[in-house]
């Protein structure tokens, strides 16, 4: 086995290239995902920017729903932003009716919690466990954390809302280091899922 | 582009990055143009990324003649007020008080757009003006370049809309796409009479030379109306489809939406291409491109 841990995008819809590219340069080898039998090959997957309400209907319309929930039950490592925080969300606090998510972390999300576009920001964020100073954090009709429950870690705020989570091995921004080039965010995920790995091969 | 200094965290808005950004998050989606709340209800049920709003579709516009100008503000807010995916709002080429009006509503992008009758006919709106950001459609790698410098975070080719017939997005995407590799071929010296060729900036067309695509997301719109037109817009190069009048001018809107959007994300797998035509109810009847007047060519308008 390789040290190179396979990292997959989920890729119905959202910016995918940018986490693709992201990923490549945090040492990961980064495909599309956008079937069950491609989820089944990768060591973690990150859950792009989006349109949360498109990417689960396609997920559910699509198969890997399913299959998502139980590989991300099974400690697969994920990573969300935006879009995907909300997926990882155990509970929506203003669900479109009928809108799934795959789970994995104990908050509840407020979808759009800082407006629309017109109030959508770039801000410095302190994010826990990422040396180096700030993160550039771009915020796109962003979501943010409500609440945490006691099993989840909240890794930033910003202006009093919290805006990055972890749990385990699920991970999730409100904002999108994949537009900055500054892939420090990449690289810790890129370190959960080796560990992970490594963990498992034992 | 306001800064404001709140105690602990400066925020800035209306940045490229932000502008930008937002269009990189529709990417592999289907925006819709609805006219009525419930139409942009059914959009978002069927898993479009963002609805367009406007009075009438194209091929209303086309058969109603006139001018045609912004929507009516009650309507734009009603559909904003009906969903929670991003709302886009068209203003006349060059009317950048109807653009001031849409970003006082509240909507999330401007098509700047040549369906609407144009109200300057020889400047385009200023779109670094506005905190909200502008789609603006292209026929060619020059124009879409032009649009970028004015401040178009959003690129879309023109197409003839409300024809629903395909053949013009795919001339101005070829011609989009065509212009581009040609531009990855030439050398440093090249790129100065290419600049002047295409009469765009030497920057643009140095950074378009450098990515191998635009430096910003690529949409296509006008003419699209089945689910194999869309997978053929996003095989040709475009990362999602404007559809206009081929949605709710056709026998099921509903079920024609959800097959739109299946074929534009599995635009590569032909057998689901198949599964999403099936049993559609009737396509919009459409009008052949070559018997369309000149006069009657939106995609002319703008320059």
């Amino acid at each position: 086995m390789s040290d190179t841990p396979v990292i997959g995008v989920l890729a119905l819809q959202g910016d995918v290239r940018e986490h693709l590219v992201a990923l490549a340069a945090a040492g990961a080898a980064a495909r599309a995902v956008r079937r069950p039998e491609e989820l089944a090959e990768v060591d973690g997957l990150v859950l792009p920017g989006g349109e949360s309400t498109t990417i689960s209907k396609l997920a559910g319309l699509f198969g890997v729903l399913e299959p998502l929930r139980a590989r991300v039950r099974e400690g697969l490592p994920v990573y969300g932003t935006c879009a995907g925080m909300i997926l990882l969300a155990d509970k929506i606090l203003d669900p479109r009716s009928g809108q799934e998510t795959v789970g994995g972390i104990d908050m509840i999300v407020r979808r759009n919690a800082f407006g629309r576009q017109n109030e959508s920001f770039e801000a410095a964020v302190d994010v826990r466990g990422v040396g180096g100073g700030p993160v550039e954090g771009v915020f796109i009709r962003a979501p943010w954390v409500e609440s945490v429950g006691a099993a989840a870690e909240v890794l930033a705020e910003h202006d009093g809302h919290v805006v990055a989570v972890r749990q385990g091995n699920a991970l999730a921004t409100s904002f999108h280091p994949e537009l900055t080039g500054d892939h420090r965010v990449h690289r810790l995920f890129a370190d959960t899922v080796r560990a992970n790995r490594a963990a498992q091969s034992l | 582009m306001s800064s404001t200094l709140s105690e602990t965290q400066a925020t800035e808005t209306g940045t490229a990055r932000v502008k930008r950004g937002m269009a990189e998050q529709l990417k592999g989606g289907v925006i819709m143009d609805v006219v009525t709340p419930e139409q942009a209800k059914i959009a978002e049920d069927a898993g479009a990324v963002a609805v367009m709003a406007l009075e009438r579709v194209p091929a209303d516009i086309r058969k109603d003649g006139g001018v045609a100008r912004m929507s009516d503000p009650d309507m734009i807010e009603g559909i904003i007020g009906a969903v929670s995916i991003p709302v886009m709002a068209k203003s006349r080429i060059g009317h950048f008080v109807e653009a001031q009006v849409l970003q006082s509503l509240g909507v999330d992008y401007i098509d700047e757009s040549e369906v609407l009758t144009p109200a300057d006919e020889v400047n385009h709106s200023d779109k670094f003006a506005f905190t909200t950001p502008f789609v603006c459609g292209a026929t060619n790698l020059g124009e879409a370049l032009r649009r970028i410098a004015e401040g178009a975070a959003m690129i879309r080719s023109k197409g003839e809309a409300g024809t629903g017939n395909v053949v013009e997005a795919v001339r101005h995407l070829r011609q989009i796409k065509s212009g581009i590799a040609r531009l990855r071929g030439c050398d440093n010296n090249e790129l100065y009479a290419a600049a002047k060729e295409l009469r765009a900036p030497y920057e643009l067309v140095r950074e378009v030379s450098e990515l191998g695509r635009l430096p910003v997301v690529l949409f296509s719109a006008g003419g699209v109306a089945t689910p194999a037109d869309a997978a053929l817009m996003r095989q040709l190069g475009a990362e999602g489809v404007f559809v206009g009048s081929g949605i709710f001018k056709s026998g099921d809107p509903a079920r024609r939406a959800a097959a739109i959007v299946k074929a534009t994300t599995f635009y590569d797998d032909p057998k689901t291409i198949a599964d999403a035509s099936r049993d559609l109810g009737e396509a919009m009847v459409g009008i052949n491109c070559d018997t369309l007047p000149e006069t009657e060519r939106y995609a002319n308008r703008g320059w």
